[in-house]
């Protein structure tokens, strides 16, 4: 039987407040693992809101044809500003966070296995974010470009040479995505310790929830796949300073080497962002249908299926590369396989919502628009994944379409689902409903305007990444109502930030467990207190808040 | 086998397709060359299979938010649901469906990408060289002896006398790629690296089309024309291609403003000093519709401004600005127009 530890009083509610001096050393100096949650998550946001203005930047831009209101330089360091923010800087950061927040809660450990390494993690990471925007003051990029990286966020060679990119913008994008992948090993490393190792009594892996599966594989990719961006980035460094030629066409090399370096990290990453997400998903969605996860172990079977499978499906970035008919032919087939598992999980959420009772809980909303536009996003994937279809969609706006489908529709949508469902955990007090209804309709409506009109210009032959387009090519319509949509997430966006702020001052009080649920970092206060459980607790099943509620009907009867 | 399936399969709205073709010239769905029409046939058979999933996923999911809501009047709406861990049946059941389904989705891929990559050259055929360059494309003819640039013009090719032109790509500098929609899938134009595509358009007109991989600053105006002429056409413009250029005495001056200036370092215009390479070969350059990779139309006044100041096109153009007096450029805008 689950331990109930007692409950601590609610720090943020009731506490004096601290002296500044004192709170700001307190946070520099922290190696709790919470803290340094909450850090890489406000870090994260701040850096959301940078690149999601550089986003309405370029939609202004886009609006209408021949525009004006940037210049090329302009548009091409902000579309190469904004992927590299918020895939390095946004979405891992915050991702992160949250692990960083809830793994060791939910696995009953007092903090992480390596509590300093998470701190320096921490700081290194953020030092690669403040690296790539000081590049505005000291790079310089493509002759007659401005300060920052312009080379696009996968940088392709040999573009990146220094013949083609001189000055220091370049340099600035290589070392700080270097020093940040330094930060994303320590804490990978640091997740799989903590779940292997610092479980607590009767916390089985087949008891492990979820969320902590879904950490536990990606944090697994991160450490497959950064090790080759570092070493692309190194090599890119020699090829830049030292002579050497691993890219430089020019003398020999191969820009299609980078192609592949750089792709067999980055499409495990779009993996490394979504199965957060999806441990997001799985921790909610059967809170709210008030029903045990179905199938867990199917689930955990497919997370794994999924990552080993993304680590064979890279290529499928590169087949309008000439990689010839078997290469193409091999990347379409394995590409297609993994919407096998990927759909198991769809069905699985489906059906743990079948027979339940669902509460429209703002959590749940934004949970139900990730598994709505998760299946547009994974049907427009496998459209992708046939290689010929692809020769006419890639490098498209159909293909910025799908991609953020998956980056927006679904992990942004989830990232606002975990914000709403553990802010309460964090803060000791409730995000405000009223508003978070507000922000999930405005938010919904733009995601739909920009996103799903984003798909047709796409059909209609515009390409990513130029900085205005023909007015004959009928995609002008498009492209205004394509930037309302922006304006309209832009809205909600603050929205959700107000309701952050407004929240933390004057929101509810939330008690240890305000939403009924069933896993250990509900058992504690809200906050937690420093080392989380006075007590360490003792599980018999995957749900201990469950049988603590229904002694008489406990999980563990029907767990195999 | 499978093309029976594609036929079949046309689920997908007709209506909606046949909408989008013909909102843009660059439309996927308004195929004009067999590459294009085995995309647009097995796209259709992919929305086809998508769209149906769309439609059954789509149908559970509402009927489960409607059937399924939390209802507080209902008489047990205190009392949690029955608890169901799960089902090896049903996971099997989905998860062999999905195989199925990718089983024969990638048969039917499989053939449209060996049809379209792996046939051999026919005897009989159109030779292009393309080189991708920042930010223009240069065409040259090898066994017509026809160098060009920007606008590429092939002869129309029939079902019952089939002529394609095979394009064989290569960049100068970045990466480039090669998509004019209605005529078949993108290619990557890669420095290092020799890719080859071939088309075999069946009307003749002009297909709009662009460079689709980032390349540079001015990536956005790398446009590309591709001229589909009938035979005769095609060989009056080959004929008038091959001539040396045209040597009007009565621009002599402005010659001579172009043959002193630095223009011949990077411009070929044959039959002259001019054997430059970095830029467009000039040698006909009033033969075409538009300047500056398809950017603005070919008129004196834009090649006039084009000159002073490239930048005022395409902020980003390699060529510099080139400070010729008023008198000068109005000389080398007139030689340049004269260019037939």
């Amino acid at each position: 039987m689950a331990t109930q530890t007692t409950a601590v009083v609610d720090r943020t509610v009731h506490a004096p407040r601290g002296r500044v001096f004192d709170v700001v050393k307190e946070w520099l100096t922290t190696v709790d693992h919470k803290k340094i949650g909450l850090m890489y998550i406000g870090y994260a946001l701040i850096f959301l809101l940078i690149a999601g203005v550089e986003a309405l930047m370029m939609r202004i831009q886009l609006a209408v044809p021949n525009n004006h209101f940037v210049s090329p330089q302009t548009f091409n360091q902000l579309f190469t500003m904004h992927g590299t923010t918020m895939v390095f800087f946004a979405g891992m950061p915050i991702l992160f966070g949250f692990g960083n927040y809830l793994v060791p809660l939910m696995i009953g450990a007092r903090d992480m296995a390596f509590p300093r390494l998470n701190a320096f993690s921490f700081w290194i990471s953020a030092f690669g974010g403040f690296l790539l925007y000081y590049s505005y003051f000291g790079g310089s990029g493509m002759y007659g470009a401005g300060s920052a990286p312009d080379v696009g966020w996968f940088a392709y060679a040999p573009l990146t040479a220094r013949v083609f990119s001189p000055g220091h913008s370049t340099d600035y994008w290589t070392l700080s995505i270097l020093v940040s992948g330094v930060g994303s090993i320590g804490t990978a490393l640091n997740i799989v310790a903590t779940i292997l190792c610092m479980r607590c009594p009767g916390m089985k892996m087949n008891r492990l929830p979820l969320l902590a599966w879904l950490y536990l594989v990606t944090s697994g990719l991160v450490f497959v796949t950064i090790s080759p961006l570092t070493a692309a980035q190194i090599m890119l460094m020699l090829d830049r300073y030292l002579g050497a030629h691993f890219f430089d066409t020019q003398a020999g090399g191969s820009a299609v080497l980078w192609m592949h370096f750089f792709w067999i990290f980055g499409h495990p990453e779009v993996y490394i962002l979504v199965l957060p997400a999806f441990g997001f998903a799985s921790e909610i969605i059967p809170v709210f249908s008030r029903k045990a996860i179905f199938g867990y172990p199917a689930m955990v079977a497919a997370t794994v299926g999924i990552g080993f499978i993304s680590l064979t499906v890279w290529a499928h970035h590169m087949f309008t590369v000439g990689l010839g008919a078997p290469g193409n032919a091999f990347f379409t087939f394995s590409t297609m396989v993994i919407s096998v598992p990927t759909g198991i999980k769809v069905f699985n959420w489906l059906a743990t919502l079948w027979g339940g009772k669902i509460h429209f809980e703002v959590p749940m909303l934004f949970s139900l628009g990730f598994l709505f536009q998760f299946v547009v996003a994974g049907l427009t994937g496998i459209m992708l994944s046939v290689s010929p279809f692809d020769w006419q969609l890639g490098s498209s706006y159909f293909v910025v379409a799908h991609f953020h489908y998956v980056l927006v529709g679904a992990i942004v949508f989830m990232i606002f689902a975990a914000f709403y469902y553990w802010y309460p955990k964090m803060t000791g007090r409730m995000l405000d409903k009223k508003l978070g209804q507000w922000h999930f309709w405005l938010f919904l409506i733009g995601f739909h305007v920009t996103f799903d009109l984003m798909h047709i210009p796409g059909l209609l032959g515009m390409p990513r990444r130029i900085y205005t387009y023909e007015a004959d090519r009928g995609w002008a319509g498009l492209n205004m109502a394509v930037s309302i949509g922006g304006a309209i997430q832009g809205i909600a966006t603050l929205i959700f930030v107000y309701n952050l702020v407004h929240s933390y001052f004057k929101g509810k009080e939330a008690g240890a467990d305000p939403w009924d649920a069933w896993t250990l970092e509900w058992s504690t206060a809200s906050p937690p207190p420093a080392y989380n459980f006075a007590e360490t607790p003792t599980v018999e099943s995957r749900r201990p808040l469950w049988d603590l509620k229904h002694p008489n009907d406990p999980d563990s009867k029907y767990e195999g | 086998m499978v093309m029976t399936i594609v036929a079949s399969m046309r689920l997908f709205p007709a209506s909606i397709v046949d909408f989008l073709a013909a909102q843009s010239p660059t439309s996927i769905f308004s195929p004009s060359a067999t590459p294009a029409h085995s995309i647009f046939d097995l796209s259709m058979l992919v929305l086809s299979i998508t769209g149906g999933i769309f439609l059954v996923v789509y149908g559970l999911l509402i009927f489960v938010l409607i059937r399924y809501r939390h209802k507080p009047s209902s008489p047990q709406a205190d009392h949690e649901p029955p608890q169901i861990y799960g089902s090896m049946q049903i996971e099997l059941s989905w998860t062999v469906i999905p195989i199925l389904i990718v089983v024969v989705l990638f048969l039917a891929t499989a053939r449209v990408i060996f049809s379209t990559e792996s046939i051999p050259k026919p005897a009989k055929r159109i030779d292009v060289t393309v080189i991708g360059h920042q930010y223009w494309w240069e065409y040259r003819y090898p066994k017509l002896g026809v160098v060009t640039a920007n606008e590429l013009h092939i002869p129309v090719s029939s079902a019952s006398d089939p002529l394609p032109t095979y394009l064989t790509m290569s960049s100068a500098d970045t990466d480039h790629s090669f998509w004019v929609p209605r005529l078949a899938g993108k290619l990557d134009v890669i420095p290092n690296k020799v890719n080859v595509m071939w088309v075999d358009p069946q009307t003749t007109g002009l297909y709009l089309g662009q460079c689709a991989q980032y390349c540079g600053t001015q990536h956005a105006k790398m446009l590309l024309r591709v001229y589909v002429d009938t035979p005769d056409q095609f060989a009056a413009w080959v004929a008038q291609q091959k001539k040396p250029a045209a040597d009007d005495t009565s621009v002599a001056a402005g010659k001579a403003v172009f043959e002193h200036n630095s223009c011949i370092s990077c411009h070929t215009v044959s039959g002259t000093v001019a054997t430059g390479r970095f830029g467009p070969d000039l040698t006909h350059l009033a033969s075409r519709d538009t300047i500056a990779s398809g950017a603005v139309k070919n008129t004196p006044e834009n090649i006039r401004a084009f000159i002073d100041d490239p930048a005022a096109f395409k902020p980003g153009a390699l060529m510099p600005a080139m400070h010729l007096n008023q008198h000068d450029l109005d000389l080398v805008t007139a030689y340049l127009t004269s260019l037939k």
